[in-house]
């Protein structure tokens, strides 16, 4: 299967695309398309969620499904994925539940899951500062002498942060194993990526950093997975951090929130509909002979459980027990949250008697 | 031993690094220097750049990686260099190492210490005698301590790197050379715990950090006017142990609270408050506050006119006595 991405010159500037083979059996060809396209019936099921009132907002992947789940896809099962609250579709593909993940949209907790259990950080909104998170654990790895990687996935609005910069820095000085993976929407919220920087490619900035530095389409998901599967194996092998800057769309709005029809024209989501990641990544399956259509049903048929799961579970789901609120902020509850505890609890059985 | 408070720190750190291999120190100038006031003096030779390295200048940088270190399973010690430069750590301070824990419903906890040197007194340029203190009390998930004595330092901060939720270890940089005659390792009061460091029964002087001394000297410069003080060391500023601080002001009935820090909406407010909230029906006189002004940290050359003194300690006092 063939990929393609640009190398940044060490001296600065773009290298030519270099065609890339991958060695991926069917197999393993057909989970990457499976993955993506449950990623995008989770992340539509999750918009409509949203509609219906069960999630209070949320941050849609689609048209980014290439980026993450090829990203997601190079790790092994002791790395760690850092993500930032639009990657719901790359901590799906990790093999995060769904549901759990959905925890921060609906408001029941602000992580749902277990990062120890999945080696997938929380959801992260401010920022950028997840990169450093990541940086410090790649540290943390390479002190120890743990073949362990950290991929962290960065927005291009978040890439104008202090954090990108710090982190991106720091991971340099200390050859940390860690990739970072920019995914470029061309949107921080409504600010084409045009305004928020001076430059034809963030990928660009890995010269400034001492570090290998790659361009790929980020809807092109081989191109994506391998571009990334060569930054993993690199850092796991000692060779350091790398900038991936992966070219995509972000095809709804910055939430359910957001209107898109004040800062960009309907042509121009068209245009990037044309190119989208699963539809391109079918064709090539076709033609190769590895899909057929009794696998296309499959999935369909496991997406509509899944997104049946979803609906029951999150529908109408209650809120959970108030006094929660004081158990998680220290390991110990001070006296003076034990204190507030029972005034809430006075309040809740008052309220209760009422009823 | 008569011993410095930097010694009794630095002693620390390298016991507890001795003691724990996951502990790591890093920071701004940590390592081949020791640090810019030496309180990491020798961790590097003794211990290796994998376990005490210096880091480029970036706090956020710092702190940020603090957290993925934590994660895996490190305990990391990080320098902010001074107390004005902490701020652009406040980020990761406030959105993360404090609300990790919370965040993850309680799968992941922050073992991470934050040292950070504050305070005035040392004739330094601006932004090198901030008191930040209450932006950290009032930010919940963050446990903040700051010593008043070298023996106390010590046992803070062995504390501190042994806890399981993240620290902030507030250093009082101008008490660094302040001498204690003390055999360490020294035992101390938990974290979470004042300590009353003078009994007395006139009224109760309520310091922590660089205070602490003041709060001493004007207790015992007024034994002269035949004031017997009781001094309480607040220690540890969250949680505050306002049990301690109750029963000291329920047996004086008058009560003052000494911190560099302007005072407006300052860590002194949360103290008389709560004071007054506690023991109300034993106080003979309202919590006063001795303080800095509320205005920017002055110019060193007229700072000792802002830093609160035990003159001033001891008018407040005779305010209270007069009421």
């Amino acid at each position: 299967m063939a990929a393609v991405w640009q190398e940044v010159a060490p001296e600065g500037g773009l290298q030519d695309p270099v065609d890339h083979e991958l060695a991926l059996d069917d197999a393993r060809l057909r989970s990457l398309y499976r993955l993506m396209a449950l990623g995008r019936r989770v992340d539509r099921q999750a918009v409509n969620l949203t509609r219906q009132g069960a999630l209070g907002v949320f941050a849609s992947s689609h048209g980014q499904e290439a980026a993450q789940v090829g990203a997601v896809f190079a790790l092994e099962e002791n790395d760690w994925l850092f993500p930032s609250y639009r990657d719901t579709v790359g901590v799906f593909a990790r093999g995060v539940d769904i549901v759990e993940t959905l925890a921060l949209f609906q408001g029941s907790w602000h992580c749902g899951f277990d990062p120890m259990r999945y080696r997938v950080a929380p959801l992260t909104t401010p920022l950028a500062t997840q990169a450093l998170h990541a940086t410090g654990l790649a540290m943390a790895a390479r002190l120890r002498h743990d073949p362990i990687v950290a991929l962290t996935f960065i927005g291009d609005g978040a890439a104008s942060e202090g954090d990108t910069h710090e982190a991106m820095n720091m991971a340099s000085v200390y050859q940390a194993p860690v990739v970072f993976m920019i995914q470029n929407n061309q949107y921080a919220i409504s600010v084409p990526v045009q305004l928020q920087m001076h430059t034809s490619s963030i990928a660009l900035r890995a010269v400034g950093y001492g570090m290998p530095g790659v361009l790929v389409d980020g809807n092109d998901v081989l191109s994506v997975y391998g571009a990334a599967r060569e930054a993993v194996e690199r850092a796991r092998h000692g060779g350091g951090p790398t900038l991936i800057e992966a070219v995509t769309y972000r095809m709804e709005g910055h939430t359910t929130a957001d209107d898109q029809t004040r800062y960009r024209s309907a042509e121009e989501v068209d245009h990037w509909r044309e190119r989208d990641p699963l539809a391109r990544f079918l064709t090539v399956l076709r033609e190769a002979g590895v899909a057929d259509d009794d696998f296309l049903a499959g999935i369909e048929t496991e997406g509509e459980a899944i997104a049946a799961r979803m609906r029951d579970a999150l529908y109408g789901a209650p809120a959970g027990d108030p006094c929660e609120m004081f158990d998680h902020v220290y390991a110990t509850a001070t006296p003076q949250l034990q204190a507030q505890r029972v005034t809430l609890e006075r309040e809740l059985a008052a309220a209760e008697a009422t009823e | 031993m008569t011993i410095t408070m930097a010694a009794a720190l630095n002693t620390a750190l390298r016991d507890a690094m001795r003691d724990d291999d996951t502990v790591i120190v890093y920071g701004e100038d940590v390592g081949r220097l020791g640090g810019v006031f030496r309180i990491t003096d020798g961790l590097q030779a003794e211990w290796g750049s994998e376990r005490c390295f210096d880091t480029p200048v970036a706090e956020s940088g710092i702190v940020g990686t603090a957290i993925g270190m934590a994660l895996y399973g490190l305990r990391p010690v990080v320098e902010m260099q001074f107390d004005g430069f902490s701020y652009p750590a406040l980020d990761q301070v406030i959105s993360h190492v404090a609300k990790y824990r919370n965040r993850t419903r309680g799968a992941v906890g922050l073992p991470i210490v934050i040292r950070i040197p504050y305070g005035g007194g040392i004739g330094a340029v601006e932004h090198h005698s901030e008191s930040p203190e209450a932006y950290y009390a009032h930010t919940a998930g963050l446990t903040v301590v700051s010593p008043g004595s070298p023996g106390d330092a010590y046992a803070l901060l062995r504390a501190a790197i042994e806890y399981v939720d993240p620290v902030i270890f507030l250093e009082p940089k101008r008490r660094y050379w302040q001498k204690e005659d003390v055999e360490l390792p020294a035992d101390g009061l938990p974290i979470g715990r004042a300590l009353v460091r003078r009994v007395g029964t006139t009224a109760t002087l309520i310091a922590y950090g660089p205070m602490v001394t003041t709060a001493m000297e004007a207790a015992e410069a007024a034994t002269a006017d035949g004031w017997d003080l009781e001094v309480v060391d607040v220690r540890t500023l969250s949680p505050l142990d306002t049990d301690t601080l109750a029963a000291s002001v329920t047996k004086t009935g008058r009560a003052v609270v000494v911190h560099e820090a302007p005072r407006f909406a300052g860590y002194g407010a949360e103290i008389a408050a709560t004071l007054s909230e506690r023991v109300f029906g034993h106080l003979a006189a309202p919590v006063l506050r001795v303080t800095g002004f509320d205005i920017p940290y002055p110019p060193a050359k007229i700072e000792r006119h802002y830093l609160p003194t035990a003159d001033r300690i001891l008018d407040a006092v005779a305010h209270t006595l007069e009421y």
